[in-house]
């Protein structure tokens, strides 16, 4: 999209006009100043999402329009998970499951660690339901960025 | 009779005169060093982009270009009494002329009056430039006074919405604003300008062209499409031609004449689309839908193909979908593919400008050898005259109430078809759609989509400032023309001899009609009480007033009101508050479900 004030309210706008859901959305400048990407997953029918990506192409600050889901293509989120470690032995624990994920821990104190973890959704989600009894302090998640696999790229 | 307002406009018609001289010394040459302010950038460049009205209402972030309009003479300003109505105006006159319709509005509340029309235009695609002031930058978010978020209020109402921030992007973006809402599939698009931008000085150079890498609007359909659907037409046996907006939108009423008497297929038009196809062909069958001609809705419902164009399927069209056209296949052709297979699912469809498809769609026939087949044709034309035999829009006329289907029928005489036709919302609006048999095209003016009581006046302006020698005529009711009566001001003021056809009936008519069919007669808040004399409040405005409620008077009133030329007339017909509009499709059912009457 061009990387301008009001385009991200426009494409939020559209989907809550029109009844479509947002499940998750990121957007972030890209190489080129003028242009951001922005992801976003949504859910439906293949004529809700055929009229979906009919509606946002006609968004003016719209440059190019890809459905990731029509070809290969790698998903990944971000998330950072704060987490309370009351002993000892649930600070090993945690430490056993942040290496089963290959997940990090990126900050750490008396009483608590916060966690890196990256990759698909249904991941990060295992690794919120891996902790059964360790109580989540506080949970932020990117949403959802995507690129295709190969050489086919999203440029213009 | 009210005074004449004749010495008054030979008052200010010299006024004028001398005034515009000193603006023409004032005028800043063009295509010099000299830097424009904002405010001149805007009025320099609506002149070299051929804007000839500008239809506005003044205030306070807006004074700065109030100012350098005064000093120049070359778009003219028309004021309004309220921001609805100029936006209306300019709608009017852009259906009218095919040209886009202008507007100057204020801050805060000038833009939230324009929303109304702003809407009314979005939903039926026409093309329009809104020119909103905005409180100055360094104001903006402050809630300074008559501030409000113009872009956020509009986004969801308008093709595409601007805020200038900087003066030195104001040509450019003036150029885009025009440029999108005159292309592809045209609408409105909004510009908000703060107060400071309109006092700081840029260079000007008007653009000739401007690129948007984002907004490429498709305009030749695609050949392997366009051949898939010329097959589709050689093999139908039953085919129908069913044409909205778009056809009027991209002026391709002569192609679709050309298609439809190639194939021989019956057309129908949608409300937006009369007079894209003359009403006076025999192969026309009316309008279809909801309030459409029984022979229109059963040729939908038993054709064995749509050639559906600039059209889009819209439900007031359809009825039941579930039910539409079940031996129907479809072919499509909108400029807008987010219109297609939206509704309806479609067999062929084309993505393309509805003049240019038609177009290679006449090519490719002839190419293709296309013969129609005359057998079919003619077991087909048999099936639609049985259909047409029903007569479905014969009326009782009565000697003591006026019908107001015979004051439609009365008015399309006297006016022998030839009349612009603006109307506001309701029955009266589906009487003027069903009785006024529009031939050409741009001569019925309606809003469709939205459904916007009291646009019917306000359009009558922009039309007849479009078409000064033209009749207009705006077919109004008791309730409608309340909502922006205001305007008959503005019409005394820009001499617009606009004749205001007014079917009174003391109700809301469709409101009513909906609460006797629906709601067991409980007419709840759908009868007007405390009706004004209209014919008195016409002559207080300084127009002419005439009331007829004789059935014997109503053609030697309407011949009246039209012989007064210069004049603006309001006709105000008491009419019978028990009429219905038919046939008509009740909610959920199918176009074959109709009631007649």
């Amino acid at each position: 999209m061009e990387n301008e004030a009001g385009a991200l309210s426009r494409v939020a706008g559209l989907f809550s006009a029109r009844g479509y859901n947002i499940e998750s959305l990121t957007v972030a400048p890209t190489e080129d100043a003028t242009l951001s990407r922005l992801t976003l997953v949504t859910r439906g029918s293949d004529e809700i999402v055929e009229q979906i990506t009919k509606q946002l192409n006609k968004l003016i600050d719209v440059v190019k329009l890809m459905d990731l889901t029509e070809g290969p293509h790698i998903e990944r989120e971000m998330m950072m998970i704060k987490v309370k470690t009351s002993s000892n032995d649930s600070r090993e624990e945690i430490k056993r499951l942040v290496d089963i994920f290959r997940g990090r821990i990126i900050d750490v104190t008396a009483t608590s660690y916060t966690i890196e973890l990256t990759g698909k959704g249904e991941k990060l989600d295992a690794f919120i339901n891996s902790f059964d009894k360790t109580p989540i302090l506080e949970t932020v998640r990117s949403g959802v960025s995507g690129i295709s696999r190969g050489s086919k790229s999203l440029h213009i | 009779m009210p005074k004449s307002p004749d010495s008054r406009a030979f008052f200010l018609g010299a006024t004028n005169g001398a005034l515009s001289m000193i603006r023409q010394l004032h005028y800043k040459k063009r295509d010099c060093d000299v830097k424009l302010t904002g405010a001149e950038i805007l009025t320099h460049f609506l002149h070299d982009e051929g804007v000839e009205f500008l239809f506005g209402y003044p205030g306070g972030a807006v004074l700065h270009i109030y100012d350098a309009l005064h000093r120049q003479d070359k778009v003219k300003h028309i004021l309004v009494r309220h921001e609805q109505a100029a936006t209306h105006a300019a709608d009017g006159y852009a259906r009218s002329t095919g040209k886009p319709g202008v507007v100057l509005v204020t801050s805060g509340p000038g833009a939230t009056n324009a929303v109304t029309g702003i809407a009314t235009a979005y939903m039926d695609s026409i093309p329009m430039v809104v020119i909103t002031g905005q409180v100055p930058t360094s104001l903006i978010g402050n809630d300074a006074f008559q501030e409000v978020d113009s872009v956020g209020i509009t986004r969801p109402c308008v093709k595409h919405n601007f805020l200038v921030k900087d003066v030195k992007d104001l040509t450019s973006t003036l150029k885009k604003a025009f440029y999108v809402a005159t292309t592809g599939r045209p609408g409105p698009v909004v510009v908000d300008i703060p107060k400071d931008v309109t006092a700081e000085t840029a260079d000007y150079i008007y653009p000739k062209t401007i690129e948007m890498r984002s907004y490429n609007p498709v305009v030749k359909g695609h050949s392997g499409q366009i051949k898939k659907a010329t097959k589709m037409i050689a093999s139908s046996k039953r085919p129908m031609f069913y044409t909205g907006g778009g056809v009027i939108l991209d002026d391709a009423s002569k192609a679709l004449i050309e298609i439809a008497h190639m194939v021989g297929a019956p057309v129908t038009n949608t409300s937006m689309g009369l007079g894209g196809y003359p009403a006076s062909d025999k192969q026309f069958v009316g309008m279809l839908g909801m309030h459409g001609t029984y022979e229109a809705n059963m040729a939908i419902s038993n054709c064995d193909l749509i050639i559906a164009i600039g059209a889009r399927f819209d439900d007031r069209v359809t009825g039941n979908i579930e039910k539409f056209a079940p031996y129907a296949k479809i072919i499509h052709v909108d400029i807008d593919p987010s219109s297609i297979s939206k509704n309806v699912k479609v067999d062929v469809p084309i993505v393309g400008g509805v003049n240019s498809v038609l177009k290679a769609l006449l090519k490719q026939l002839k190419e293709d050898g296309y013969k129609p087949n005359k057998a079919a044709l003619k077991d087909w034309w048999k099936q639609i005259e049985e259909w047409r035999s029903k007569d479905c829009l014969a009326y009782k006329t009565d000697t003591k109430i006026i019908k107001p289907q015979f004051a439609l029928d009365t008015l399309y005489k006297v006016t022998k078809g030839d009349a612009f036709v603006t109307s506001d919302v309701g029955q009266h609006q589906m009487w003027a759609a069903q009785y006024y048999r529009f031939d050409k095209p741009r001569r019925w003016i309606n809003s469709g989509g939205l459904g916007t009581m009291g646009f019917g006046l306000p359009a009558a302006m922009g039309v007849q400032l479009a078409h000064p020698k033209a009749q207009v005529a705006c077919v109004t009711g008791e309730g409608s023309i309340q909502m922006n009566i205001q305007e008959l001001s503005s019409c005394l003021q820009h001499n617009l001899p606009i004749k205001i056809i007014c079917l009174n009936n003391g109700f809301l008519g469709m409101v009513r009609q909906w609460q006797e069919f629906f709601y067991d007669s409980r007419f709840s808040h759908s009868y007007m009480e405390s009706l004004p004399d209209f014919v008195k409040l016409a002559e207080a405005y300084g127009h002419v007033g005439i009331q007829v409620t004789k059935p014997g008077d109503v053609e030697a009133a309407i011949k009246e009101t039209f012989k007064l030329k210069d004049r603006l007339v309001f006709l105000d017909i008491l009419t019978d508050p028990t009429e219905n509009v038919y046939p008509m499709v009740p909610a959920g059912a199918g176009l074959d479900e109709m009631i007649l009457i």
